[in-house]
């Protein structure tokens, strides 16, 4: 993107608290790359990359689905099931997982073609801790970074410093330590980790379902408690009593990892996600286009068993599974990421 | 008070969020409905039951039944589009919407209210009501999305913070819309009647004026309603 497309706010951490309902963090971050930014067609005056455009960002993706997609024309497909935005990747993580070796970001040019082929956004992965991958992305202007642990690891110590950067970040957690932390680092946005690739949703459900636990206990504690409590889930003070106080994370929180079937993106809408990735499960399936929409519409209705039923019938073959148990512990990725 | 049409189990973490000061709706209160397929309905509800109306979702052509007025929230417009024709919502919400159903869209709402769109999908399913022509995702990428402080006609104590995601702006406008806004020399704030459209987002500031604006509009039109003897539900 062109010059001055830098977070232009360093406060863009801390509105306070008359700015409402994407409640921002505290903390005190890192210096924000100065830079006024000018806005095309928007005159003087306009911030670019605050905290609130990031994370107002997966606002707007909320009740939706982000579907995995590997070329132009399975974009189109998505967009067309109604898939809220697509994660443009070489490899699914199946294949990821099949073929093993080392797991990179995407060709440039294969992200380019997809930002091309469609209207709505476009995320892209960068390698846990390879902040260059993520400049790269920012410049090649996707709409928001995955550091995934589905991409080997670039840095067995430190992930990205994501307020660094204009564009907004996701990241993975399969518990509330883990999902602060990243908050802590700068991520906009949270999904449960699941175990990708295996079309196998036991971890995603357990991820959930322990994020949520936390988030009541630490709801549930006295004020004078918080300080010990942030020190067990390794994580910013601040944060945990902007948990405590909201029972709620202070960014969206989806799922990922696992997905396969409508009933699948059904389940974890009903425990609690603010909505849903699905990585290999739908081009990896018999007939990704209907699978597809029949999990854009299980989403939305995830209340309604009787549309459930209605979209789950006749998909054709679920992508082939792998047990998670049947996993060695080198090959989960969920355990990536520190 | 958010009541939801469905009791489901169990309540999204999300929902749990402190929610700001909540007014209980008075007898009789209006009864405004935020279309709940996709994108930042809580954030609306939550800033119309501050308010002190009833807030209610609309999944289903029957939640549309005695409502006073309808928030179309942000999200991705192609799939709320498709949805609105899925859930077979597209002609009952066009019809209520030419029969003076009070309306407020943000972002993607302004561009399922608009007549026509520049830069979206072929056969992208619009609602209409609003005389103009939108370009969708117009200020850029997300990497463009901005704040800015801007002026509201008809918005008093100062500009408003308005948050522009993948925003959309207002092209082309018809002799019955009235601009109420600009960034830049940018339209990104009109209404037409009982439509009140913005390509940001009031939902996400905690400041609840625009909000107020629309409440106004629909308490406008009950009034008139009530003065011709007309239920709600059949204007």
């Amino acid at each position: 993107m062109s010059e001055g497309l830098t977070a232009a706010e360093p406060a863009s951490r801390g509105h306070g608290p008359d700015h409402g309902s994407v409640p921002t963090a505290t903390l005190p971050g890192p210096p924000v790359p100065a830079g006024a930014g000018s806005v095309a067609g928007a005159g003087g005056g306009a911030h670019l990359g605050t905290a609130r455009v990031k994370r107002g960002m997966a606002e707007m993706l909320k009740g939706g689905v982000i579907m995995d997609v590997v070329t132009a024309e399975q974009a189109r497909i998505a967009e067309d099931a109604g898939a809220v935005a697509v994660m443009a990747l070489e490899r699914v993580p199946a294949d990821i997982r099949a073929q093993g070796g080392v797991a990179r970001m995407s060709d440039p040019e294969m992200i380019e073609s997809i930002i091309e082929a469609v209207s709505i956004p476009v995320m892209a992965k960068a390698r846990i801790g390879h902040f260059v991958e993520a400049q790269v992305l920012q410049e090649l202007g996707v709409d928001y970074v995955d550091e995934s642990e589905v991409l080997t690891p670039a840095d067995p110590h430190h992930h990205i410093d994501k307020w660094r950067f204009t564009v907004p970040f996701v990241c993975g957690a399969t518990n509330l330590g883990e999902a602060l932390r990243r908050i802590g680092e700068g991520a906009a946005m949270i999904r449960s980790k699941g175990e990708a690739g295996t079309g196998e949703v036991s971890n995603a459900v357990v991820h959930m379902r322990t994020i949520r636990a936390e988030i009541a206990r630490l709801s549930a504690l006295p004020p004078d408690e918080l300080f010990a409590a942030a020190k067990e889930l390794r994580a910013p003070y601040e944060l945990v009593a902007e948990v405590a106080r909201l029972g709620a994370l202070p960014v969206v929180l989806f799922t990922a990892g696992g997905i396969a079937t409508p009933a699948d993106a059904a389940l974890m809408m009903q425990l609690g996600a603010d909505g849903v990735f699905v990585g290999s499960g739908i081009f990896k399936s018999g007939d990704p286009a209907r699978r597809a929409r029949a999990i854009v519409e299980a989403t939305t209705m995830y209340a309604h068993a009787g549309v459930i039923a209605k979209v789950s019938r006749g998909l054709g073959e679920a992508m082939v599974g792998i047990n998670v148990s049947d996993l060695a512990p080198a090959d989960r990725f969920a355990d990536r990421g520190w | 008070m958010v009541s939801c049409p469905e009791a489901h189990w169990p309540q999204t973490a999300s929902e749990r969020e402190a929610a700001p000061a909540q007014v209980r709706p008075a007898r009789g209160a209006a009864r405004l409905g935020v279309l709940a397929l996709q994108g930042d309905v809580r954030e609306h509800s939550r800033a119309l039951a501050a308010l002190g109306v009833q807030v209610v979702e609309v999944r289903r052509p029957s939640d549309l039944d005695t409502l006073d007025g309808l928030v179309l929230p942000g999200g991705e417009s192609t799939t709320i589009g498709r949805l609105l024709r899925v859930f077979e919502l597209l002609e009952p919400l066009r019809d209520a919407i030419a029969a003076g159903l009070p309306v407020f869209g943000s972002c993607a709402g302004m561009i399922l209210l608009a007549g026509d769109v520049l830069d979206g999908r072929p056969g992208q399913p619009l609602l209409g009501g609003l005389d103009v022509v939108v370009r969708r995702n117009a200020f850029g990428r997300q990497v463009d999305s901005f704040e800015a402080e801007i002026d509201i006609a008809g918005v008093a104590g100062g500009p408003v913070r308005a948050v522009f995601i993948r925003a959309p702006w207002v092209e082309k406008i018809g002799d019955e819309v009235e601009v109420l806004g600009r960034v830049g020399d940018r339209i990104v704030a009109v209404r037409q009647a009982g439509v009140l459209a913005t390509a940001f987002h009031p939902e996400l500031t905690g400041d609840g004026r625009i909000h107020e604006l629309f409440v106004g509009m629909v308490e406008g039109a009950r009034g008139r309603r009530a003065a011709r003897g007309t239920p709600a539900h059949e204007a």
